[in-house]
Protein backbone atom coordinates (compact mmCIF):
# COMPACT_ATOMS: atom_id res chain seq x y z
CA UNK A 1 0.00 0.00 0.00
CA UNK A 2 1.25 3.48 -0.93
CA UNK A 3 0.53 6.60 1.05
CA UNK A 4 1.48 10.25 0.41
CA UNK A 5 4.16 11.36 2.84
CA UNK A 6 5.22 14.84 3.95
CA UNK A 7 8.75 14.64 5.47
CA UNK A 8 9.44 18.30 6.35
CA UNK A 9 12.74 20.18 6.50
CA UNK A 10 14.27 18.76 9.67
CA UNK A 11 13.83 15.14 8.62
CA UNK A 12 15.91 15.86 5.53
CA UNK A 13 18.77 17.31 7.53
CA UNK A 14 19.36 16.98 11.30
CA UNK A 15 16.78 14.27 11.91
CA UNK A 16 17.45 11.83 9.09
CA UNK A 17 17.33 8.98 11.60
CA UNK A 18 13.62 9.65 12.15
CA UNK A 19 12.85 9.64 8.42
CA UNK A 20 15.02 6.66 7.48
CA UNK A 21 13.99 4.31 10.28
CA UNK A 22 10.34 5.19 9.65
CA UNK A 23 10.61 4.34 5.95
CA UNK A 24 12.43 1.05 6.62
CA UNK A 25 9.94 -0.01 9.25
CA UNK A 26 6.94 0.97 7.14
CA UNK A 27 8.23 -1.14 4.22
CA UNK A 28 8.61 -4.11 6.55
CA UNK A 29 4.97 -3.56 7.53
CA UNK A 30 3.75 -3.34 3.92
CA UNK A 31 3.42 0.45 3.68
CA UNK A 32 5.32 2.46 1.09
CA UNK A 33 5.73 6.11 2.04
CA UNK A 34 5.62 8.10 -1.17
CA UNK A 35 7.19 11.50 -0.67
CA UNK A 36 5.00 14.20 -2.20
CA UNK A 37 6.44 16.36 -4.99
CA UNK A 38 7.78 19.85 -4.37
CA UNK A 39 6.79 20.03 -0.72
CA UNK A 40 7.71 23.21 1.11
CA UNK A 41 8.54 23.77 4.79
CA UNK A 42 5.31 23.90 6.82
CA UNK A 43 6.61 26.83 8.88
CA UNK A 44 7.12 24.67 12.00
CA UNK A 45 4.54 26.54 14.09
CA UNK A 46 0.83 26.96 13.45
CA UNK A 47 0.06 30.68 13.06
CA UNK A 48 -2.76 31.33 15.49
CA UNK A 49 -3.72 34.85 14.37
CA UNK A 50 -6.82 34.56 12.22
CA UNK A 51 -5.49 37.05 9.68
CA UNK A 52 -2.35 34.98 8.98
CA UNK A 53 -2.98 33.38 5.60
CA UNK A 54 0.27 33.34 3.62
CA UNK A 55 2.05 31.40 6.39
CA UNK A 56 -0.50 28.58 6.04
CA UNK A 57 -0.27 28.15 2.29
CA UNK A 58 2.56 25.61 2.14
CA UNK A 59 0.47 23.27 4.31
CA UNK A 60 -2.54 23.79 2.03
CA UNK A 61 -0.45 23.00 -1.06
CA UNK A 62 0.67 19.70 0.46
CA UNK A 63 -2.89 18.88 1.52
CA UNK A 64 -4.22 19.64 -1.95
CA UNK A 65 -1.57 17.41 -3.55
CA UNK A 66 -2.58 14.55 -1.25
CA UNK A 67 -6.27 15.16 -2.01
CA UNK A 68 -5.57 14.25 -5.64
CA UNK A 69 -3.21 11.38 -4.78
CA UNK A 70 -5.07 8.99 -2.54
CA UNK A 71 -6.77 11.40 -0.14
CA UNK A 72 -4.47 10.81 2.82
CA UNK A 73 -1.35 12.65 3.94
CA UNK A 74 1.09 10.91 6.25
CA UNK A 75 3.16 13.04 8.64
CA UNK A 76 5.96 12.04 10.97
CA UNK A 77 7.46 15.14 12.59
CA UNK A 78 5.16 16.32 15.41
CA UNK A 79 5.48 19.96 14.33
CA UNK A 80 4.56 19.28 10.70
CA UNK A 81 1.65 17.18 11.90
CA UNK A 82 0.40 19.94 14.19
CA UNK A 83 0.67 22.68 11.55
CA UNK A 84 -0.84 20.63 8.72
CA UNK A 85 -3.67 19.18 10.76
CA UNK A 86 -4.69 22.53 12.28
CA UNK A 87 -4.48 24.25 8.89
CA UNK A 88 -6.62 21.49 7.43
CA UNK A 89 -9.23 22.14 10.10
CA UNK A 90 -9.21 25.86 9.20
CA UNK A 91 -9.76 24.96 5.55
CA UNK A 92 -12.61 22.65 6.50
CA UNK A 93 -14.46 24.76 9.04
CA UNK A 94 -13.41 28.42 8.74
CA UNK A 95 -15.02 29.90 5.64
CA UNK A 96 -13.06 33.13 5.78
CA UNK A 97 -9.60 31.50 6.02
CA UNK A 98 -10.62 28.95 3.38
CA UNK A 99 -11.74 31.52 0.84
CA UNK A 100 -8.74 33.78 1.41
CA UNK A 101 -6.29 30.87 1.07
CA UNK A 102 -8.00 29.69 -2.09
CA UNK A 103 -7.86 33.23 -3.48
CA UNK A 104 -4.09 33.12 -3.10
CA UNK A 105 -3.60 29.66 -4.51
CA UNK A 106 -6.01 29.73 -7.46
CA UNK A 107 -6.17 25.94 -7.64
CA UNK A 108 -8.15 24.32 -10.42
CA UNK A 109 -10.60 23.17 -7.77
CA UNK A 110 -10.81 24.91 -4.38
CA UNK A 111 -9.35 23.02 -1.44
CA UNK A 112 -11.81 22.66 1.45
CA UNK A 113 -10.11 20.35 3.92
CA UNK A 114 -10.94 17.09 2.15
CA UNK A 115 -7.63 15.33 2.89
CA UNK A 116 -7.22 13.07 5.91
CA UNK A 117 -4.07 13.93 7.87
CA UNK A 118 -2.56 10.86 9.47
CA UNK A 119 0.41 10.81 11.82
CA UNK A 120 2.76 7.82 11.49
CA UNK A 121 1.69 6.58 14.93
CA UNK A 122 -1.96 6.77 13.88
CA UNK A 123 -1.05 4.88 10.72
CA UNK A 124 0.59 2.14 12.83
CA UNK A 125 -2.47 1.91 15.03
CA UNK A 126 -5.32 2.18 12.54
CA UNK A 127 -3.90 1.05 9.18
CA UNK A 128 -1.36 -1.62 10.21
CA UNK A 129 -2.64 -2.47 13.69
CA UNK A 130 -0.52 -2.94 16.82
CA UNK A 131 -1.44 -6.65 16.90
CA UNK A 132 0.06 -7.14 13.43
CA UNK A 133 3.18 -5.23 14.44
CA UNK A 134 3.59 -7.42 17.53
CA UNK A 135 3.55 -10.51 15.30
CA UNK A 136 6.38 -9.10 13.18
CA UNK A 137 8.68 -8.26 16.08
CA UNK A 138 11.88 -10.30 15.83
CA UNK A 139 13.84 -8.54 18.58
CA UNK A 140 11.56 -7.59 21.50
CA UNK A 141 12.67 -4.47 23.36
CA UNK A 142 12.63 -6.12 26.81
CA UNK A 143 13.25 -2.85 28.61
CA UNK A 144 11.38 -0.03 30.30
CA UNK A 145 10.61 2.85 27.97
CA UNK A 146 8.98 6.19 28.77
CA UNK A 147 6.78 7.72 26.07
CA UNK A 148 7.26 11.45 25.73
CA UNK A 149 4.27 13.01 23.97
CA UNK A 150 5.05 16.69 24.46
CA UNK A 151 2.51 19.17 23.15
CA UNK A 152 2.24 19.08 19.41
CA UNK A 153 0.67 15.65 18.91
CA UNK A 154 -1.97 16.16 21.58
CA UNK A 155 -3.02 19.80 21.73
CA UNK A 156 -5.37 21.40 21.02
CA UNK A 157 -7.19 18.09 21.39
CA UNK A 158 -10.41 19.34 19.80
CA UNK A 159 -8.56 19.64 16.49
CA UNK A 160 -5.73 17.13 16.84
CA UNK A 161 -8.06 14.30 18.02
CA UNK A 162 -4.91 12.23 18.51
CA UNK A 163 -5.50 10.78 21.95
CA UNK A 164 -6.73 11.76 25.40
CA UNK A 165 -4.69 14.95 25.98
CA UNK A 166 -4.31 14.35 29.74
CA UNK A 167 -3.87 10.60 29.74
CA UNK A 168 -2.72 9.40 26.31
CA UNK A 169 -2.07 5.72 25.65
CA UNK A 170 -1.08 5.30 21.98
CA UNK A 171 2.71 5.35 22.48
CA UNK A 172 2.41 3.06 25.51
CA UNK A 173 0.44 0.59 23.34
CA UNK A 174 3.15 0.95 20.70
CA UNK A 175 5.90 0.14 23.24
CA UNK A 176 3.92 -2.89 24.43
CA UNK A 177 3.55 -4.14 20.84
CA UNK A 178 7.35 -4.02 20.50
CA UNK A 179 7.84 -6.17 23.58
CA UNK A 180 8.85 -3.31 25.86
CA UNK A 181 7.38 -2.17 29.16
CA UNK A 182 5.85 1.31 29.03
CA UNK A 183 6.52 3.60 31.96
CA UNK A 184 3.83 6.12 32.87
CA UNK A 185 5.25 9.30 34.37
CA UNK A 186 3.64 12.63 35.23
CA UNK A 187 5.46 14.95 32.82
CA UNK A 188 5.01 12.99 29.61
CA UNK A 189 2.67 15.58 28.09
CA UNK A 190 4.53 18.64 29.46
CA UNK A 191 6.22 21.09 27.06
CA UNK A 192 10.01 20.66 26.63
CA UNK A 193 10.59 24.42 26.38
CA UNK A 194 10.31 24.48 22.58
CA UNK A 195 11.66 27.44 20.61
CA UNK A 196 11.79 29.74 23.64
CA UNK A 197 15.31 28.40 24.24
CA UNK A 198 16.64 30.91 21.72
CA UNK A 199 15.29 33.73 23.90
CA UNK A 200 15.61 32.13 27.31
CA UNK A 201 17.94 29.08 27.45
CA UNK A 202 17.05 28.37 31.11
CA UNK A 203 13.45 27.39 30.31
CA UNK A 204 14.18 24.33 28.08
CA UNK A 205 16.84 23.26 30.55
CA UNK A 206 14.44 23.43 33.49
CA UNK A 207 11.65 21.71 31.56
CA UNK A 208 13.84 18.99 30.04
CA UNK A 209 15.41 18.12 33.40
CA UNK A 210 11.97 17.93 35.05
CA UNK A 211 10.63 15.68 32.31
CA UNK A 212 13.59 13.28 32.29
CA UNK A 213 13.86 13.19 36.08
CA UNK A 214 10.17 12.35 36.26
CA UNK A 215 10.61 9.49 33.75
CA UNK A 216 13.68 8.17 35.55
CA UNK A 217 12.01 8.23 38.97
CA UNK A 218 9.25 6.02 37.56
CA UNK A 219 11.81 3.53 36.28
CA UNK A 220 12.27 4.40 32.60
CA UNK A 221 15.59 3.40 31.04
CA UNK A 222 15.08 5.54 27.97
CA UNK A 223 12.56 7.97 26.53
CA UNK A 224 11.10 8.13 23.02
CA UNK A 225 9.62 11.03 21.06
CA UNK A 226 8.30 11.90 17.59
CA UNK A 227 9.57 15.48 17.65
CA UNK A 228 13.05 16.66 16.54
CA UNK A 229 12.86 19.76 18.72
CA UNK A 230 11.85 17.76 21.80
CA UNK A 231 14.69 15.33 21.10
CA UNK A 232 17.16 18.20 20.83
CA UNK A 233 16.00 19.92 24.02
CA UNK A 234 15.80 16.71 26.05
CA UNK A 235 19.16 15.40 24.86
CA UNK A 236 21.11 18.64 24.84
CA UNK A 237 19.49 20.52 27.76
CA UNK A 238 18.36 17.59 29.89
CA UNK A 239 21.74 16.98 31.58
CA UNK A 240 21.92 13.42 30.20
CA UNK A 241 19.50 12.10 32.82
CA UNK A 242 18.16 9.53 30.31
CA UNK A 243 18.89 8.77 26.65
CA UNK A 244 16.21 10.00 24.24
CA UNK A 245 15.50 8.41 20.85
CA UNK A 246 12.95 8.62 18.07
CA UNK A 247 10.12 6.12 18.44
CA UNK A 248 10.86 4.86 14.92
CA UNK A 249 14.38 3.84 15.95
CA UNK A 250 12.88 1.39 18.44
CA UNK A 251 10.37 0.21 15.85
CA UNK A 252 13.12 -0.49 13.30
CA UNK A 253 15.17 -2.20 16.01
CA UNK A 254 12.32 -4.47 17.08
CA UNK A 255 11.42 -5.34 13.49
CA UNK A 256 15.07 -6.14 12.78
CA UNK A 257 15.36 -3.63 9.91
CA UNK A 258 17.64 -1.04 11.47
CA UNK A 259 20.49 -0.22 9.10
CA UNK B 1 -4.59 53.47 15.70
CA UNK B 2 -6.56 54.36 18.85
CA UNK B 3 -6.42 52.14 21.94
CA UNK B 4 -9.96 50.97 21.26
CA UNK B 5 -9.14 50.05 17.68
CA UNK B 6 -6.03 48.21 18.80
CA UNK B 7 -8.11 46.24 21.32
CA UNK B 8 -10.69 45.27 18.74
CA UNK B 9 -7.94 44.26 16.34
CA UNK B 10 -6.26 41.97 18.90
CA UNK B 11 -9.61 40.42 19.78
CA UNK B 12 -10.33 39.78 16.11
CA UNK B 13 -6.87 38.30 15.47
CA UNK B 14 -7.11 36.01 18.50
CA UNK B 15 -10.50 34.65 17.42
CA UNK B 16 -11.38 34.14 21.07
CA UNK B 17 -14.13 35.70 23.18
CA UNK B 18 -12.43 37.05 26.29
CA UNK B 19 -15.79 37.90 27.89
CA UNK B 20 -16.43 34.18 28.42
CA UNK B 21 -13.59 33.96 30.99
CA UNK B 22 -14.86 33.07 34.49
CA UNK B 23 -11.50 33.83 36.12
CA UNK B 24 -10.80 30.35 37.46
CA UNK B 25 -7.06 30.69 36.77
CA UNK B 26 -6.58 27.17 35.43
CA UNK B 27 -4.72 28.53 32.40
CA UNK B 28 -2.03 30.16 34.53
CA UNK B 29 -1.99 27.21 36.92
CA UNK B 30 -1.05 24.89 34.07
CA UNK B 31 1.38 27.22 32.26
CA UNK B 32 4.98 25.86 32.17
CA UNK B 33 6.30 29.41 31.62
CA UNK B 34 4.28 30.96 34.48
CA UNK B 35 7.35 31.97 36.49
CA UNK B 36 8.93 33.65 33.47
CA UNK B 37 5.95 35.91 32.86
CA UNK B 38 5.43 39.46 34.12
CA UNK B 39 1.79 39.29 33.00
CA UNK B 40 0.25 35.82 33.42
CA UNK B 41 -1.99 34.04 30.87
CA UNK B 42 -5.23 34.73 32.81
CA UNK B 43 -4.25 38.38 33.08
CA UNK B 44 -3.83 38.64 29.30
CA UNK B 45 -7.45 37.61 28.96
CA UNK B 46 -8.66 39.88 31.74
CA UNK B 47 -6.66 42.98 30.68
CA UNK B 48 -7.82 42.63 27.07
CA UNK B 49 -11.44 42.37 28.26
CA UNK B 50 -10.88 45.60 30.22
CA UNK B 51 -9.38 47.34 27.18
CA UNK B 52 -5.96 47.71 28.83
CA UNK B 53 -4.04 46.87 25.68
CA UNK B 54 -1.16 49.30 26.30
CA UNK B 55 -0.02 47.24 29.31
CA UNK B 56 -0.13 44.06 27.25
CA UNK B 57 1.88 45.55 24.40
CA UNK B 58 4.69 46.36 26.88
CA UNK B 59 4.70 42.87 28.41
CA UNK B 60 7.84 40.73 28.38
CA UNK B 61 5.68 37.60 28.67
CA UNK B 62 4.99 37.59 24.93
CA UNK B 63 8.54 36.25 24.46
CA UNK B 64 8.07 33.40 26.98
CA UNK B 65 4.83 31.77 25.80
CA UNK B 66 5.65 28.29 24.47
CA UNK B 67 2.45 27.91 22.41
CA UNK B 68 2.14 24.53 24.14
CA UNK B 69 -1.65 24.95 24.26
CA UNK B 70 -1.87 23.68 27.84
CA UNK B 71 -3.88 26.80 28.80
CA UNK B 72 -6.25 26.29 25.87
CA UNK B 73 -6.71 22.64 26.79
CA UNK B 74 -7.55 23.33 30.43
CA UNK B 75 -9.94 26.24 29.93
CA UNK B 76 -13.46 25.18 30.93
CA UNK B 77 -14.93 28.09 28.96
CA UNK B 78 -13.21 27.57 25.60
CA UNK B 79 -11.19 30.78 25.87
CA UNK B 80 -7.75 30.59 24.25
CA UNK B 81 -5.22 32.59 26.30
CA UNK B 82 -2.38 31.43 24.00
CA UNK B 83 -4.18 32.97 21.02
CA UNK B 84 -4.51 36.27 22.91
CA UNK B 85 -0.79 36.26 23.74
CA UNK B 86 0.07 35.48 20.11
CA UNK B 87 -2.22 38.24 18.83
CA UNK B 88 -0.50 40.73 21.16
CA UNK B 89 2.97 39.55 20.08
CA UNK B 90 2.01 39.75 16.41
CA UNK B 91 0.71 43.28 16.96
CA UNK B 92 4.06 44.24 18.51
CA UNK B 93 6.31 42.67 15.88
CA UNK B 94 4.28 43.73 12.85
CA UNK B 95 5.34 47.33 13.57
CA UNK B 96 8.33 48.56 11.59
CA UNK B 97 11.64 47.61 13.26
CA UNK B 98 10.04 45.80 16.22
CA UNK B 99 10.96 42.20 15.44
CA UNK B 100 11.96 40.17 18.47
CA UNK B 101 14.51 38.23 16.45
CA UNK B 102 16.42 39.30 13.37
CA UNK B 103 18.04 37.09 10.74
CA UNK B 104 21.49 38.26 11.83
CA UNK B 105 20.78 37.16 15.43
CA UNK B 106 20.58 33.53 14.37
CA UNK B 107 24.07 32.38 13.20
CA UNK B 108 25.71 32.81 16.64
CA UNK B 109 22.96 30.65 18.20
CA UNK B 110 23.44 27.72 15.85
CA UNK B 111 25.26 24.65 17.12
CA UNK B 112 25.99 21.46 15.24
CA UNK B 113 22.86 19.64 16.39
CA UNK B 114 20.26 22.39 16.38
CA UNK B 115 17.25 21.25 14.31
CA UNK B 116 15.89 23.45 11.52
CA UNK B 117 12.54 23.13 13.23
CA UNK B 118 13.83 25.13 16.20
CA UNK B 119 15.21 27.97 14.08
CA UNK B 120 12.09 28.08 11.93
CA UNK B 121 9.74 28.04 14.93
CA UNK B 122 11.55 30.86 16.71
CA UNK B 123 11.83 32.96 13.57
CA UNK B 124 8.16 32.54 12.76
CA UNK B 125 7.16 33.40 16.32
CA UNK B 126 9.45 36.39 16.78
CA UNK B 127 9.79 37.89 13.31
CA UNK B 128 7.30 39.28 10.79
Amino acid sequence: MKICYYPGCTLKTKSQALDQTARLAALALGVEMEEIENWQCCGAVYPMARDEIATKLSAVRALDYAKHNGGRLLTLCSACHNVIKRTNEDMRSDGEICSRANNYLQLEESYRGETEVLHYLEMLKTVVGFDNIAQKVVKPLNRKVGAYYGCLLLRPSGVMAFDNPENPTIIEDFIRALGGTPVIYPFRNECCGAYVGLKNPDLPKKQSERILRSAKEKGAEEVITACPLCLYNLNEKGSGILPVKYFTELLAEALGVKS
Amino acid sequence: MTVKEQCENVKRMSGTDVRKCMKCGKCSGRCPAFHEMDIKPHQFVSLLAQGRIEELLKSEAIWSCLSCMACVERCPRAVAPAAVIEAVRDTVIRAQGANGMKAEDIPPMVDELIPQQLLMSAYRKYNK
